[in-house]
């Protein structure tokens, strides 16, 4: 640690620790770490401005890999406790990282109201669909049927939906990637760098230990292209290995659809663009699930807004400005008081 | 018996009494806690000293007229010292047959009773249990000086020119009351006049009817009829030291206190909190204190409030939660981490009858175990205590020395009956007050996150931002020195036991337990810690009087103990431990001292009776 930073551009190689790194081999952990890297490093991020929160679980053990400021905290209150960072720091650059059932079991409620406040952190969910680091059991995002050792017979319960969720916690920030996408995390990790609120990414990470492939009926090569679809501001929602596929909205219900164009009159023209500013659009593009249709991945949803830390400096400032600025002695004296 | 009315007579000559104790009783609609703050603020400015219990139910609006939904506020004054807010009652003023039969029991024999006929309809006797109109049947209240008067219509005929509606007018019953035993004390009205227009400046027809009724209650006293032996009182103002001086409660003097830490040792106050009763008053207090750059978060629940205040610690701010007994609970394995990675924050306890959801409004002390004992692990910290409702103000800016001095939690303790209760308290001058600036480390030459002070055993502060000395802490065991993962075997009993000595080590910085009354050595000492302090006071110096071998010890420091305390205890035959819980603090002096103590034990949501503590003390010295 405490490496002597060269005045020269900093490297990924900069924000890695001296600590050995203990996923288990393979792990997509790995490749986000490397992605967090070298955003930093496209970024020329000050670490020592920069601070990782994390709970518990695999993907909280992140900071200790990251030569910035870290702290590896209680399982599933990294939310809270970044938000208390915030507050008392608030020029800070706070990260936090964690799983899903950090996040969305455990944690769900701080996950919830860090969105809703829009406090200014970037929200890294290394979605698994599992849990890994107590050995395998299933967790709020595993598909029902899950086979588990706490559900030998299959998960009979409904899984949460993250990106959904955070959309509807008031979120403003709601992107997906995931961990092989090597050329496409690292832009979505730039732009809620960039984002000031709660940047939320769901990063759909492989446990190759305990739910290996999970994600392969859209990450592996064959099927990629026709079964994800990056969305892009302003661009128009095409997918396929050919490009031709696109979504448009049904003509009588609100729901998306899978058209070829070219195909039964279809032109590009009837092709929906993506609005990131909208938020139902949005949340049927979270929606969105392999096989019917593509997963959507990339920014879904981006509509900035005031952050709550700010909102609560700009208070003081002109609660300061009002009362003139605070006179403990005065304070004291305030009300009532009498002379014996 | 007989109904009062209003006829003149002469102004009486009042009977000069050194001490009084009143009680305002009525239904929580009935506006009883206002009224008794008013009569407090004037007696403090009469110049008495005081003392105040506020006890009200935990429903907000509870069906008007139970006797569940009764609010009462009970103030001792006097020309002499006040310790507690009285044993039995001199007045007690009842505004509904609920409130008599809750409160009659409490008044002493041959105390008066006022009670607003008007409010004896027959459909509030029923809802009060009364069979009938114990006004007029009841041979119990033969034992008291009943005054019988109809506030309710007299009230309505004093506002009768404001045009309210009959509802309306009644609100301004309470202050036909005070106005009535502001004239039975020959009090001034100024005071409440002055609050009534500040407050209803914006509804002047309200102010100006409420005003009608204190001075219309008050006049009443001056010409009614009243029986020959109520002529009206006079107490004179106490001996008291000379200076500038404002009641307080025991949230507000911890409020301030807390701020005033923060201020002596030049840190930020980040303050999360989540709202619980009795606690939630401290967080209104600091959220109106922003112009000191006051941070106040009132979190989701009381796991984001300690870890969001935590997390202000980590970056370099000092954090502040505070809950009650089971919002404590829930904070518990976020105040484990604190210990762990050994970063300050101050959890302020308002102890309330429990477990589980308990009794929210009314007082006990039975967190002390909670609070030394109550995490997983070995995860020693400091615990301190507040004794009156002015000493939270010295306790709370020493929880905040501790807390950045050790760099650990601390918890302060207080409790249902301190937060609500109100004193008068000399007006300290912070300019007086050693200074205590924390030291953030910026040096990046040979750091290590846990390395440590020699003398402290603290480890550096470091806020984030600070260039070359980024660094990451967290929960896992960290290697002594570098803060590095470690399941090191070695390590784990060295970091343990330095956690342990780090607490230990603060008896050495902490003062030598002092005697409050008594000698050092003896028959009897009583020992006590929070919101006892009053009542034992009293207890132990009117049992000096008469003649007994009895000393008093109150406990500000309950973890680490004062290092001369066993000493101390040692000299005395016998020690008693009062306490409102079933023996927290006695289990404590014998776990540690293997000293024969005893406890006196109390849980009825009450504080201790002066009278209470006088009869244990007899009979552990009659043993």
């Amino acid at each position: 640690m405490n490496i002597q930073k060269s005045p020269d551009k900093l490297t990924a190689k900069d924000y890695a620790t001296d600590q050995e790194v203990r996923w288990c081999p393979g792990c997509g952990d790995y490749a986000i770490l490397k992605a967090v890297q070298r955003t930093l490093a496209e970024l020329q991020v000050d670490p020592d401005q920069t601070v990782f929160v994390s709970g518990i679980g695999c993907a909280a053990r992140f900071p200790y890999y990251m030569e910035t400021y870290g702290f590896h905290t209680i399982h599933g209150r990294s939310p809270a406790i970044a938000t208390g960072v915030k507050l008392a720091n608030p020029d800070l650059d706070v990260w936090v990282v964690g799983g899903d059932g950090d996040m969305l079991s455990i944690g769900g409620n701080h996950t919830m109201h860090a969105l809703r406040r829009n406090v200014d952190l970037n929200v890294l969910l290394f979605n698994n669909e599992i849990y890994g680091l107590t050995k395998g059991q299933y967790s709020p995002t595993s598909q029902t049927g899950t086979q588990s050792p706490s559900t030998p017979y299959g998960s009979v319960d409904l899984p949460v939906s993250a990106a959904q969720f955070a959309l509807g916690a008031g979120g403003k920030f709601i992107a997906r990637s995931a961990d092989i996408l090597q050329k496409h995390l690292p832009v979505v990790l730039k732009r809620a760098y960039e984002n000031h609120g709660t940047s939320f990414i769901e990063i759909m990470q492989n446990c190759i230990v305990y739910n290996d492939a999970v994600f392969s009926h859209f990450t592996e090569k064959s099927v990629a292209a026709d079964m994800q679809i990056h969305v892009e501001h302003g661009q128009p929602l095409i997918f396929g290995s050919d490009l031709d596929k696109g979504l448009r909205l049904k003509k009588d219900a609100l729901e998306l659809e899978i058209v070829t164009v070219g195909k039964n009159g279809v032109s590009e023209a009837d092709i929906l663009n993506h609005d990131e500013k909208n938020r139902p659009l949005a949340m049927l593009l979270a929606s969105m699930k392999p096989p019917e249709f593509p997963i959507a991945l990339g920014v879904i949803y981006c509509d900035p807004s005031p952050t709550y830390d700010k909102a609560v400096y700009d208070q003081v400032e002109s609660v300061k400005t009002k009362n003139g600025p605070g006179n403990f002695n005065k304070l004291l004296r305030r009300g009532h008081t009498w002379e014996v | 018996m007989s109904e009062v009315s209003a006829i003149e007579r002469p102004e009486e000559k009042r009977d000069e009494v050194e001490s009084a104790v009143v009680r305002f009783a009525g239904d929580s609609g009935d506006g009883m806690q206002l009224t008794g703050t008013q009569f407090t603020l004037t007696a403090a400015l009469a110049g008495n000293d005081l003392a105040t219990f506020p006890d009200f139910p935990a429903e907000i609006r509870a069906p008007a007229g139970t006797t569940f939904g009764v609010s009462a506020f009970q103030i001792n004054f006097g020309a002499r010292r006040i310790m507690t807010s009285g044993d039995s009652l001199d007045v007690l003023v009842v505004m509904n047959p609920a409130a008599l039969i809750t409160n009659l029991s409490d008044v002493k024999p041959g105390g008066i009773v006022i009670a607003d006929t008007g409010a004896f309809t027959s459909r509030n006797l029923t809802k009060a249990g009364y069979e009938s109109n114990p006004l007029e049947t009841d041979e119990e209240l033969e034992k008291y000086r009943l005054i019988q008067i109809d506030m309710s219509r007299l009230t309505v005929e004093s506002v009768k020119e404001f045009g309210l509606s009959n509802k309306e007018a009644l609100r301004s019953k309470n202050m036909w009351a005070l106005g009535l035993v502001y004239w039975m004390y020959g009090r001034p009205r100024k005071a409440s006049i002055d609050w009534l227009n500040a407050k209803f400046s914006n509804q002047p027809e309200i102010a100006a009817a409420n005003i009608a009724a204190l001075n219309a209650g008050h006049a009443f006293g001056e010409t009614a009829e009243m029986p020959a032996e109520i002529g009206g009182y006079n107490i004179p103002a106490a001996e008291i030291e000379p200076g500038l001086y404002r009641t307080v409660t025991g949230t507000e003097s911890v409020a301030l206190g807390l701020l005033a830490g923060t201020q002596l040792a030049n840190v930020g106050l980040t303050f999360c909190s989540y709202p619980i009763t009795p606690a939630s008053a401290l967080l209104h207090q600091l959220a109106a204190m922003k112009e000191f750059g006051v941070i106040t978060f009132q979190a989701e629940d009381e796991i984001a409030a300690v870890c969001a205040a935590l997390g202000a610690s980590y970056g370099g701010s000092l954090g502040i939660t505070s809950s009650s007994g089971p919002g404590i609970a829930l904070k518990m394995e976020a105040i484990g981490l604190a210990i762990a990675i050994e970063l300050p924050l101050i959890i302020v306890n308002s102890q309330r009858a429990g477990p589980s959801t308990g009794m929210p409004t009314k007082t006990e002390q039975s967190d002390l175990y909670q609070a030394v004992f109550g995490r997983n692990a070995d995860a020693p910290m400091p615990v301190i205590s507040v004794s009156t409702s002015t000493d939270g103000f010295d306790v709370a800016v020493e929880a905040v020395r501790l807390a950045t001095k050790f760099m650990t939690p601390v918890m302060l303790l207080t409790d249902g009956y301190l937060a609500n209760a109100s004193e008068p308290w000399l007006i300290p001058d912070i300019s007086e007050y050693d200074s205590f600036e924390t030291s953030f480390r910026t040096d990046p030459k040979n750091f290590e996150p846990f390395s440590r002070n020699p003398e402290t055993l603290s480890r550096p502060w470091v806020k984030p931002g600070t260039p070359k000395l980024a660094h990451r802490i967290g929960g896992i065991e960290r290697s002594d020195g570098s803060g590095h993962i470690s399941y090191d075997p070695e390590n784990h009993q060295k970091m343990t036991d330095l956690r342990a000595q780090k607490i230990d080590n603060i008896a050495n910085y902490i003062p030598e337990q002092e005697i409050e009354q008594g000698k050092t050595n003896g028959d009897l000492v009583v020992v006590g810690w929070g919101s006892t302090y009053g009542p034992i006071s009293r207890a132990v110096s009117n049992m000096r009087i008469e003649g007994l071998d009895v000393a008093h010890i109150h406990l500000r420091y309950i973890w680490p103990l004062p290092k001369n305390l066993e000493g101390l205890l040692s000299s005395f035959g016998k020690i008693l431990v009062p306490e409102m819980n079933n023996g927290q603090l006695v289990t404590l002096l014998r776990s540690q001292f293997l000293l024969p103590a005893k406890g006196y034990n109390k849980v009825n949501g009450k504080p201790f009776l002066i009278k209470e503590l006088e009869g244990a003390i007899r009979s552990e010295l009659d043993k």
